[in-house]
């Protein structure tokens, strides 16, 4: 542990400790402020801490010890992360990185002697387009080149507060560049409410769960027009937009029809999967729509709480959001009696604390509830047994933005666009090696082509779709579709262009996945280190052909065994490019058979130098 | 490798390990008197014999690598035997040596011959005779390549006994899993 010359005083956590009820569902959201104060949370927080929740003090270090941006030891004034996702280290921020490094006089993941300034790497930022970026106490720092560096460290050199950095360091653009027909107009906010509880349905068609309900005060129907949303939303066919594309509303009557006293609307914003932003962009930018959906999943399902899981990466948004939904509770948008209708629904935001495991909607739940974000059996499902254990609807920030749409257009209208088992249209962000990154709405059956086309990447060797858990796409499989019939896609698309070395793409990412494994099962905590290993041994040009065996074998085993998604995708870019890109490893490979793991000669050099021995016995 | 005149060869060691996977091996008990039917030892602790011949049918090696020696034996083990089995956590994996790989080397031996209660004539030995420490205890197929892995702490009686009577009779080695599994 880092003790520095000074840390900051241990005041502001009782301060902050005032602010939140003794309930230890708040001790991530707890454990973050302390962080964002003191820049680590010490033993004296912890006990404190502890102390005001009644856990005990090692539950508080687990869950300091999970997430990355928690720290037991004091990470310095300024704590700077770099963005660490391939796109970003094709703009090269590994060299920025040992630049800021160097010229700092820091090793990277340590605290500078002074306590002034520390320099980590960090997953995916979800600045893909606009790279490579920074986090800077917690805010995103855009399009870095050598010069912003030099600019950064003088003003860390002057302590000047990051408050009063120039602005544009932090600009964040949307990269909007072709919209369709969800997010062609301007969204009104409560448009989509109102339809949804005017919604009064085709009499011919029988309601799924018709009750009439005229609430006595305003004389509103508003069951009906539950029922008749979610009718719509069976009609929209609106799949997921989280990557599995399980049906929405199938999810949200499920929900609805499980006896329980309270249900939860969970918006799931933890995006993630490296090369993932979109969701960033819709809580920029369409916030509203976003809100409204899950407002309206509320209403459809019968839940009066709504939680926004967003990850910290995101933190710059949250002033803007909180007055969004600020805004939305005086115009009766939110709260006890919803555009007088005595509809009771609110929405919470809470923060994820960079754990990739927390997309994982029952690792997030349990991050919801304040703890390790260790995945859940996947029985009961969240549907049935979600957050505080009742029933739970989790889905994507895409997802609920779409459900508010088709509540105010109609689920014909949805159905209308896209494909015939993959409805409306869906949001991909593209990245890497083209002239346009940035976000793209298209309809569903758009060809891997026409989306390269657009984005002025058409010379690529490679699309890596979906982030590090998808698949890996070459040219000749570029005129494959976007839909569930034939690529399926949370809408990540990273485009490596013809001089790429693919390798570095897949040395990128076993070294997230062993970074980012939450350590539950043998599988995949062991898996993702033996693989990150072996894939060093090869970049090192030590790999042999049975290293390779045993690449194959622990991916099949890794895929077959694990207990979650994240251990079961994550072979998936290897095995994609031990097929598609033999080439890349082919040159790297050592041509005997068997190759050493370490330097065996080089293990011996401590004890030569703490015996003083040269002679030939003290070789290898 | 069934071979109704000649038995199969077998030599063992113990590179960083603590023998309790010999001591396994002893307790196939009666069984040892029909293992010897089909098998005889070359180099292994069980007869004292301290070389390895050049052509072995089957080397057992207990415990990890963590000295210039280990890797010398182990490189002898691999170029005389036809078939190498890592026996044991400690030769899968490194084991309880390999806790060793959470300090440095200096560390190590400072606590042991330098820090260590009750050191007279604190110094860290250097003489040629002993064999150098690697910085980290490393597993067997770290060095050489290895044939098959026997799981366990150390593996059981049984373990020992089904492996050795499958590969001797041809067959390709499985462990039930009610044999490798330890909870």
């Amino acid at each position: 542990m880092i003790r520095a010359v000074s840390t900051p005083a241990i005041e502001p956590v009782s301060l902050i400790l005032q602010h939140y009820e003794r309930d230890p569902g708040e001790l991530l959201q707890i454990l973050i402020e302390v962080q964002h104060a003191l820049h680590w949370v010490p033993e004296e927080a912890v006990a404190l801490v502890a102390a005001h929740l009644g856990v005990t003090r090692a539950h508080v270090r687990g869950v300091v010890g999970f997430y990355s941006f928690l720290s037991d030891a004091y990470l310095g004034e300024y704590v700077i992360y770099v963005s660490d996702n391939i796109t970003d280290r094709m703009q090269g921020s590994e060299g920025f990185a040992k630049y800021l490094c160097s010229r700092l006089g820091v090793p990277l993941g340590q605290t500078r002697a002074d306590g002034r300034v520390s320099v980590h790497f960090t997953s995916c930022t979800g600045m893909c387009d606009q790279g490579p970026a920074l986090l800077v106490n917690t805010l995103p720092v855009t399009r870095v080149t050598r010069e912003r560096l030099d600019k950064i460290m003088e003003l860390i050199t002057a302590r000047t507060p990051v408050a009063d950095w120039p602005a544009e360091y932090f600009e964040v653009s949307d990269n909007f560049r072709r919209s369709d027909v969800l997010f062609r107009r301007v969204f009104e906010p409560g448009e989509a409410l109102q339809a949804a509880m005017r919604r009064a349905g085709d009499d011919t068609l029988k309601s799924i769960r018709f009750e009439e309900s005229v609430d006595p005060a305003s004389g509103v129907s508003w069951k009906r027009g539950a029922d008749e949303t979610l009718k719509e939303l069976y009609r929209s066919d609106l799949r997921g937009r989280g990557g599995a594309g399980f049906k929405a509303a199938i999810k949200w009557e499920t929900c609805r029809d499980i006896p329980s006293p309270e249900r939860f609307v969970v918006c799931n914003a933890d995006e993630g999967e490296p090369g993932t932003f979109k969701d960033r962009v819709l809580l920029s930018s369409y916030a509203d729509m976003v809100f409204e959906g899950m407002t309206i999943c509320g209403y459809v399902v019968g839940s009066s709480q709504g939680i926004l899981y967003i990850r910290q990466e995101y933190w710059f948004l949250k002033q803007a959001l909180e007055a969004v939904l600020q805004r939305r509770r005086e115009a009766q948008l939110l709260g006890e009696n919803i555009l007088g209708t005595g509809f009771r629904f609110d929405i919470r935001i809470h923060w994820g604390a960079g754990a990739y495991i927390c997309g994982m909607e029952t690792a997030l739940i349990e991050s919801v509830e304040g703890r390790r974000g260790k995945p859940r059996k996947r029985w009961p499902l969240p549907v049935v047994a979600g957050v505080e254990r009742r029933p739970t609807v989790v889905n994507n920030v895409e997802t609920f933005a779409a459900a508010a749409m088709i509540a105010l257009k109609g689920g014909a209208w949805f159905a209308g666009h896209g494909t015939q088992h993959s409805t409306g249209t869906k949001l991909f962000c593209v990245s890497g090696d083209c002239e346009r990154p940035g976000i793209y709405e298209y309809p569903f059956g758009v060809s891997v082509r026409e989306v390269l086309r657009d984005c002025g990447g058409l010379d690529a060797q490679a699309v890596q779709v979906s982030g590090p858990s998808g698949t890996t796409i070459t040219r000749p499989e570029f005129r494959r579709v976007f839909a569930y019939e034939d690529l399926s896609t949370v809408g990540t698309v990273m485009v490596f262009g013809p001089k790429r070395d693919m390798f570095d793409m897949v040395r990128c990412y076993t070294h997230f996945f062993k970074h980012e494994s939450c350590g539950l099962c043998t599988p995949c905590r062991v898996g993702t280190s033996l693989l990150a290993g072996l894939v060093d041994k090869v970049a090192e040009g030590k790999g042999s052909p049975m290293d390779l065996e045993d690449i194959q074998h622990i991916s099949q085993l890794m895929t077959t065994t694990a207990h979650c998604g994240l251990g079961q995708t994550a072979p998936n870019h290897l095995m994609d490019s031990l097929v598609k890109f033999r080439g890349d490893w082919d040159k790297r490979m050592m041509v005997a058979e068997f190759a050493p793991a370490f330097d065996l000669d080089a293990s011996l050099a401590e004890a030569r130098q703490l015996t003083g021995r040269d002679d030939a016995a003290a070789h290898l | 490798m069934a071979d109704a005149k000649k038995k199969v060869t077998v030599a063992t060691c113990s590179l960083a390990g603590c023998f309790g996977c010999h001591m396994s091996l002893l307790d196939i008990d009666e069984r040892l008197i029909a293992l010897l039917e089909l098998v005889e030892f070359d180099r292994s602790p069980i007869n004292d014999i301290k070389e390895i011949s050049p052509s072995v049918d089957v080397g057992l090696i207990e415990g990890g690598v963590c000295n210039a020696e280990n890797v010398h034996v182990l490189r002898q083990f691999r170029a005389s035997c036809r078939v190498l089995v890592a026996v044991g956590e400690c030769a899968a994996t490194g084991g309880v040596p390999a806790m060793r790989n959470h300090y440095t080397l200096k560390e190590c031996l400072q606590e042991a011959y330098v820090r260590g209660i009750g050191v007279a004539g604190a110094e860290i030995p250097s003489d040629p005779e002993l064999p150098l420490l690697l910085d980290k205890v490393q597993p067997l197929h770290h060095v050489v390549k290895v044939d098959y892995t026997l799981p366990g702490c150390p593996p059981s009686a049984d373990v020992f006994w089904m492996f050795l009577t499958d590969l001797i009779a041809g067959r390709d080695p499985v462990l039930p899993p009610s044999l490798i599994r330890y909870d």
